[in-house]
């Protein structure tokens, strides 16, 4: 079974995000590395081409500067290779555009299961994977919190309000998994050596026939009309407990007629 | 008004429309002359508590059959906008399916999505969408540049749901076009975790915990307290990951949206992504051992000390008053 992953490269989450004042995007400049998000996408991938016993991994990413940190480490925890889309003309696209170049590198692959992340660390749109579906037509199930390839269907746990359904969907499909599924692997020495000679396939939007009027700014047909500070909440009281902290809440909670 | 036709894609859950769904409805009102829902199934049973709150026509796209809404709801839409009967926006809840729902709608119009909206307002003639970004610290204004119908996936608890008083909708038949392989995905089983007191999105008095109560068996104190407040438990996403509690106590970015009147942040740090589900409580108390916590710059009271020591002693004596 051959799998496709999709993984976004991001920004450090761990320094702080900044827009780019001009363009209002997000600073993207400095190095970039794997979005925890998708770490278990890569994961839960290995695992169903190791349950199918046969198959690979293929990773696709869009980012700029042909960035390629991220898809490193997600082929140093197993992936076999990776496709990576990047072109100055992307700059400023949207999620639909994303989705655009994402579906087209995707069909090269052909892949029986296409994995996502919910949501990305980023941007947190959330809307990607399933614009993907779209495009190419496939069935979709969201928010999996457990997923298993049964014969040429894939058995999904969907998260609900309510608690989660049981969901079965035909092969192909885009699934989208949820953080915690599964535990992603620590990429092993021999992992990461082996991560550096294995395929990245550097593509531009003209290599997948797509149109720059599609992508980047253009292609967005949205714009930012303002950027500003968001109401700032002011602290409060503290108090530090020395044995009596908790009749200070009670206080507080009989000021506020709760009890 | 410059907006004449808002659709809201109502959520319908054992025949009435969930709160999300009223709180997008009251908005649109303000917005657009007319206001229209969507729903698939129970139209007719829903039609009396949307029209009450503004929507007078349903769109039932009639029963899925166990298939996910994503595809027949966004085909059932993307008919109406190709015969010229469609809206001039869509406003979606996000939520699972809410946002399905958005993404192939958007593929079938080719037009983008404004996602995690937590404001509409009319702007020149259009909308303008507000976003909180980088865990609410920031507020973009976003506004759609080309023509056809603007597509927001609105966060919960973004508006008040308020009752216009109007008319039982008129409900009117929307079945979806055959989507195909697109909507092969069918639902077998649905598993309903059982809860004990209020829902966590409504209730009062919300009691949260984190890493910082060190082991799965210390959430029992989060639940007593919650109890005794005739409140709901809820979590950091570190503890749902970790297996301590079900996903659907997470509070934050990407679980529930809470704004209770009394918030409780018990071993929370308060990272954004924590924050951005909680920082509109009308009150909030953390209990943290590290006085440079987060979470503190947002309390109006913060205690600082170990939850094992404060909890149990609050619990005490809230016994002692019942
Ligand atoms: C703060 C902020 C708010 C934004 N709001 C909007 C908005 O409302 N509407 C809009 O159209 N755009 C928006 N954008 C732009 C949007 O984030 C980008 O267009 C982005 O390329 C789409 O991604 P996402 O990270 O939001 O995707 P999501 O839909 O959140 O991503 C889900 C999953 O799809 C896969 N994926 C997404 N992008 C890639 C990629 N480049 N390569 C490989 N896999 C990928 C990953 O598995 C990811 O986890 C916003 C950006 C920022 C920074
Ligand atoms: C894309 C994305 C989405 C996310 N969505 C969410 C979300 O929806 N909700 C969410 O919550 N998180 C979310 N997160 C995770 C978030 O970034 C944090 O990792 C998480 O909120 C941390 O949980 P925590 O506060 O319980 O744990 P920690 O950050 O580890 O904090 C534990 C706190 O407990 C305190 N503590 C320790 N011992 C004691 C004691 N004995 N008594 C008192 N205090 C003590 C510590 O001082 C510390 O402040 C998301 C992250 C990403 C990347």
């Amino acid at each position: 079974m051959n799998v496709v992953v999709c993984v976004k490269q991001i920004p450090d989450p761990a320094a702080p995000p900044a827009l780019d004042p001009g363009t209002k995007n997000l600073v993207r400049d400095g190095k970039l590395i794997l979005d925890d998000s998708d770490a278990y996408g890569v994961e839960m991938a290995l695992q169903l081409v190791d349950a199918a016993g046969g198959g690979e991994v293929t990773l696709v990413s869009m980012a700029p500067n042909g960035e390629v940190s991220g898809l490193r480490t997600a082929l140093a925890m197993g992936a076999a290779k990776a496709i990576l889309i990047s072109d100055p003309a992307l700059a400023g696209t949207d999620a639909l555009g994303t989705a655009k170049v994402l579906a087209a590198a995707i069909k090269r692959a052909e892949p029986d299961l296409i994995l996502a992340a919910t949501e990305s660390s980023d941007g947190y749109t959330g809307t990607t994977p399933v614009q993907i579906a779209e495009l190419l037509g496939l069935p979709s199930v969201t928010f999996a919190k457990k997923v298993e390839v049964v014969g040429s269907s894939v058995k999904v746990e969907r998260q609900t309000e309510a608690g989660y359904d049981e969901v079965e969907c035909p092969l192909p499909a885009v699934v989208t998994v949820t953080a915690g599924v599964v535990e992603p692997r620590y990429p092993s020495f021999k992992g990461i050596m082996a991560a550096k000679s294995k395929p990245v396939d550097n593509l531009t939007i003209a290599d997948l026939g797509l149109d720059a009027g599609q992508v980047g700014v253009a292609g967005s047909r949205q714009e930012i009309t303002e950027v500003a500070p968001a109401e700032a909440r002011a602290a409060g009281e503290i108090v530090v407990d020395e044995g009596e902290g908790h009749l200070r809440v009670i206080e507080f909670l009989e000021q506020l007629k709760v009890i | 008004m410059t907006i004449a036709k808002i659709w809201v894609v109502a959520e319908v859950v054992d025949g009435a429309p969930t709160t999300t769904s009223l709180e997008l409805i009251s908005q649109a009102r303000t917005l657009a002359d007319t206001v229209e829902a969507v729903v698939w199934g129970d139209g007719a049973t829903a039609a009396g508590t949307l029209g009450e709150y503004g929507a007078t026509t349903v769109h039932d796209v009639g029963d899925l059959g166990g298939a996910l809404p994503g595809s027949p709801v966004a085909a059932s839409i993307a008919a109406a906008v190709a015969a010229g009967t469609g809206p001039d926006a869509v406003l979606l809840p996000a939520t699972y399916d809410g946002r399905d729902v958005a993404g192939r709608l958007s593929v079938k119009l080719d037009r983008p999505v404004l996602t995690n909206v937590i404001d509409l307002t009319e702007s020149d003639g259009g909308l303008a969408s507000q976003h909180a970004i980088f865990g609410g610290a920031e507020i973009l204004t976003t506004r759609f540049t080309a023509e056809g119908p603007g597509i927001f996936v609105i966060r919960a608890k973004s508006f008040a749901a308020e009752p216009s008083g109007g008319a039982p909708a008129a409900v009117a038949a929307a079945p979806a076009p055959d989507t195909g392989a697109s909507n092969a995905a069918r639902i077998v089983a649905r598993h309903v975790e059982e809860r004990t007191g209020p829902k966590l999105d409504e209730a009062a008095v919300v009691v949260s915990g984190g890493r910082g109560l060190g082991e799965k068996e210390n959430y029992v104190l989060i639940e007593q307290l919650a109890g005794l407040l005739h409140g709901a438990a809820g979590a950091s996403r570190a503890i749902v990951d970790a297996g301590w509690v079900p996903y659907s106590h997470q509070v934050g970015q990407t679980g529930k949206t809470v704004k209770p009147t009394v918030y409780m942040a018990c071993g929370i740090s308060g990272a954004t992504q924590h924050m951005v589900g909680m920082k509109n409580s009308k009150n909030i108390l953390a209990i943290n051992k590290d006085q440079d916590a987060p979470i503190f710059q947002v309390a109006d009271l913060g205690i600082v000390g170990d939850v094992h020591k404060v909890i149990p002693k609050l619990i005490e004596a809230l016994q002692a008053r019942s």
